[in-house]
């Protein structure tokens, strides 16, 4: 096969740079491997690194410092036949730390080449996550505090099994680069080589010395056997191919009477567990059955079964325009942590308006008329007490009617759930 | 007739699905979640994606991946992750990939308050990138327009190859309201323009100064580059000042000189009416109840409700204000959107109503400031 080398713009890195050599190692592998320019796709960030894709002629991907792994993976998902490889450098690692960690997790087939200078070329040799303490760099002694990271290692913790260390200056890194490319999952390959512009100016690092401490670092081998898992994209269609088809919408045919023509207001006052937003649920699709407009606007705390549930619905023949609370015509007052935060409300309510009150419940003085029910006393369990409240309003005939409640339960609640629903409904209308 | 009962984040993923959305990738955060709980439930099953990144860079950055890969997509978070997206909203700005950012809005600055409405972003959606150029904003009023102006975002975004953000709002997505779908006028699904595979293809060469380049994808027959450094047609770095300078103009105008053909308005006309009341978004509904209930008060007043923000359609504005003396600017904010108003129509008298507590803006309030300013 032919040189996927792009001839009209040679490589420009710095004399001695050891990215020279990984460019022509990574052009003897697609050789060998058959690759046709189409078939592959070099994604880059920023930094010496992000010239790669420049210099072969394949598709190419040049974006944000550290988000190479981002791109990559959007890409691999949407073209799971493309060989996707991403350069980064020591910076890159850095910066893009999480999208690392996420992606070895992931075990995406893609390819990554961490070209490891041990500092920041491009912006004038400062310390990166690589650079060892002993290091001279452009970032003063700050990197004497700080430990590099062995970035096959945290690859391996974090659940990559194609692990590789390499150097730039070894024979062998074609074989490297074409047993990474051809693992079915994500690889990972360190490769270790010189900066002359700008770290071995102060810094002594050659092909020996960097062979010798490749030499003494721990092996990777076990993690090929933990980690060694299927593909994400294959397992992600997988997966996902055996989910069934999300239906359109549902729509309610009006097949009740609405019993007003007006906007309507009703304001559900509980506590977190009493299924507040079902019930407000429950009383739109009531109003629905008999083809109002319905509208529903909730307030809760982000903790689950504690604090406050408050619930505004609103029924109207017209379409609904302002969404808020203007005059209610029904309130239920079912726990006190939900009349706390409507107390104002409630007391400048006006004499037309109901409030169907729980039993113990303490309720402002205002001009309303005031129903109160004992729950507890009839046997209805406090999740219930909405719904049991909803019951009420309907046998009043209070903004729904018992057509309409029974419409919105066979609407909302299949099987099981819908019996209970139907067994509390009963209790109150008998 | 028949109601369909669904929130503004359900009708936003189902406007996505009908545009022909493939790909999702979203970071969870209130009150956007539930766009992205939707989206699961709707695309892998069809052989779409949706994924959960690690953060808000990362969704948006698998979306710019599969966007080039000739997927349409969108995310969708709030303030606190527009805030993440910033670098790569640059990034799709300068170098043309399509994609469709839900921003639900809720109370800043910062993490503010998760469950609290507010229009707090309406300036940083149009300027929260680097290098300034203009992006597309869409504001919807309620579930409707969640459906409508979603795949009208899909639309753009294919079309100028560009962001297109739709500046929903706690207040809007989170709340379930009635629509009828059989009664609404879906638009026509626009695709990506694709280059001719029989010439030579230039992956920046548009074939004029204010036209989107035409798009082949990556992992497709020809190579294809894409890349976040300054280009030129061919998609390499340049420097030549005429080259820049000719880009940077084609990616301003591309924009701004099409805003005629999507200005999306809705209007109540009141004769005898001397203010018009100009709102967006979830206010928009309290304005119009309050112009309603105005016309019996002897002080009527008009309304127009804006749901294209960005680019400012200043031809609409300027007609439509011709026969007014007064302007009240409504808006749950201290005052973002009604800067561009009093930039457009010098020479009003600009009246301003803003709120930023939480709380909706009631008509009551509204009409207080029509009637005695």
């Amino acid at each position: 096969m032919d040189s996927l080398l792009n001839h009209d713009r040679p490589p420009v890195f710095c004399p001695g740079c050891a990215h020279d050599r990984v460019v022509s190692a990574l052009d003897k592998t697609f050789q060998k491997m058959g690759l046709k320019g189409e078939e592959v796709v070099i994604v880059s960030d920023i930094g010496c690194s992000g010239l790669f894709d420049t210099f072969f002629h394949t598709h190419a991907f040049h974006g944000l410092h550290g988000r190479a792994l981002t791109y990559a993976t959007g890409l691999k998902m949407a073209r799971p036949d493309l060989h996707v490889v991403v350069t980064m450098g020591d910076g890159g690692l850095g910066i893009g730390g999480a999208h690392l960690l996420s992606t070895c997790r992931r075990n995406i087939d893609l390819t990554l080449l961490v070209l490891n200078n041990f500092n920041y070329g491009m912006t004038g040799g400062q310390c990166s996550s690589t650079t060892p303490p002993e290091a001279h760099v452009g970032s003063g002694f700050l990197n004497q505090l700080e430990k590099p990271i062995d970035v096959c290692q945290v690859a391996g913790a974090a659940g990559a099994a194609h692990l590789t260390r390499a150097s730039a200056y070894d024979k062998g890194l074609p074989a490297m680069l074409e047993a990474a490319l051809r693992y079915d999952g994500f690889a990972l390959l360190d490769i270790w080589g010189v900066c002359p512009g700008r770290y071995t100016k102060r810094n002594k690092l050659s092909p020996q010395s960097i062979a010798a401490a490749l030499g003494n670092l721990p092996p990777l081998d076990h993690f090929r056997g933990a980690n060694d898992r299927q593909e994400y994209g294959q397992h992600y269609r997988e997966t996902a191919g055996a989910l069934p088809s999300t239906p359109p919408p549902e729509r309610i045919e009006a097949i009740n009477t609405p019993l007003t023509e007006g906007r309507r207001e009703v304001v559900l006052l509980g506590s977190a567990g009493q299924r507040i937003v079902t019930a407000g649920e429950l009383l739109c699709l009531a109003g629905a059955s008999a083809g109002l407009h319905a509208s529903q606007k909730n307030d809760y705390p982000i903790t689950v079964l504690r604090g406050h549930s408050v619930s505004e619905v609103i029924l109207s023949r017209d379409s609904i325009g302002f969404t808020g609370i203007d005059r209610p015509a029904v309130v239920l007052a079912l726990a006190q942590e939900g009349v706390a935060r409507r107390r104002q409300m409630l007391a400048d309510l006006p004499e037309d308006a109901l409030v169907v009150r729980a039993a113990g419940i303490d309720v402002p003085a205002s001009r309303a008329d005031i129903a109160t029910f004992d729950f507890k006393a009839a046997g209805i369990r406090e999740p219930d007490w909405a719904l049991a409240a909803l019951a009420l309003m309907a046998t009043r005939n209070a903004t729904i009617d018992t057509a309409m409640l029974q419409s919105a339960l066979d609407l909302r609640f299949r099987g099981n759930v819908r019996e209970l629903a139907q067994g509390v409904v009963d209790k109150m209308i008998t | 007739m028949a109601l369909t009962l669904m929130e503004g984040n359900e009708a936003i993923a189902w406007g996505a699905r009908l545009a022909g959305c493939r790909f999702f990738a979203g970071y969870p955060i209130t009150p956007a979640t539930t766009v992205y709980n939707a989206m699961l439930r709707h695309l892998p099953p069809e052989g779409g994606v949706c994924m959960q990144g690690e953060d808000e860079i990362a969704s948006i950055g698998f979306c710019l991946g599969a966007s080039m890969a000739d997927w349409k997509a969108m995310t969708a978070t709030s303030g606190p992750g527009i805030s993440l997206y910033s670098e790569q909203i640059s990034f799709a700005i300068g170098s043309e990939i399509p994609v469709v950012i839900v921003d639900v809005q809720r109370l800043g600055p910062s993490t503010g308050s998760a469950t609290k409405g507010a229009d707090g972003d309406i300036q940083f959606l149009q300027w929260g990138n680097s290098g300034g150029l203009p992006v597309i904003v869409l504001a919807p009023v309620g579930v409707e327009d969640c459906i409508v102006l979603t795949m009208q975002a899909f639309n753009l975004a294919e079309t100028y190859r560009c962001p297109v953000f739709i500046a929903a709002n706690k207040e809007i997505s989170m709340t379930r309201e009635t629509v009828d779908l059989g009664a609404i006028h879906l638009p026509e699904i626009v695709q990506r323009r694709t280059a001719d595979p029989e010439t030579s293809f230039l992956p920046f060469g548009a074939s004029n100064d204010r036209s989107a380049p035409d798009f082949l994808p990556i992992g497709g027959d020809r190579p294809v580059r894409q890349t976040s450094s300054t280009h030129g047609p061919d998609g390499y770095i340049t420097t030549d000042p005429d080259v820049i300078a000719r880009n940077q103009s084609r990616l301003q105008q591309k924009i701004i000189a099409d805003v005629h053909s999507f200005t999306y308005f809705e209007e109540v006309t009141t004769p005898g009416a001397d203010t018009l009341i100009i709102a967006y978004g979830i206010t928009a509904r309290a304005a119009r109840t309050a112009a309603e209930t105005l016309r019996e008060t002897g002080a009527p007043a008009s309304l127009l409700t804006l749901k294209t923000l960005w680019p400012v359609p200043e031809d609409l504005l300027r007609q439509k204000a011709a026969d007014y003396d007064r302007i009240v600017v409504v808006e749950m904010n201290l005052g973002q959107y009604v800067r561009e108003i009093q930039r457009v129509l010098p020479d009003k008298d600009i009246r301003f109503l803003g709120q930023m507590n939480g709380e909706l803006i009631k008509p009551n309030q509204i009409r207080e400031v029509v009637r005695h300013g």
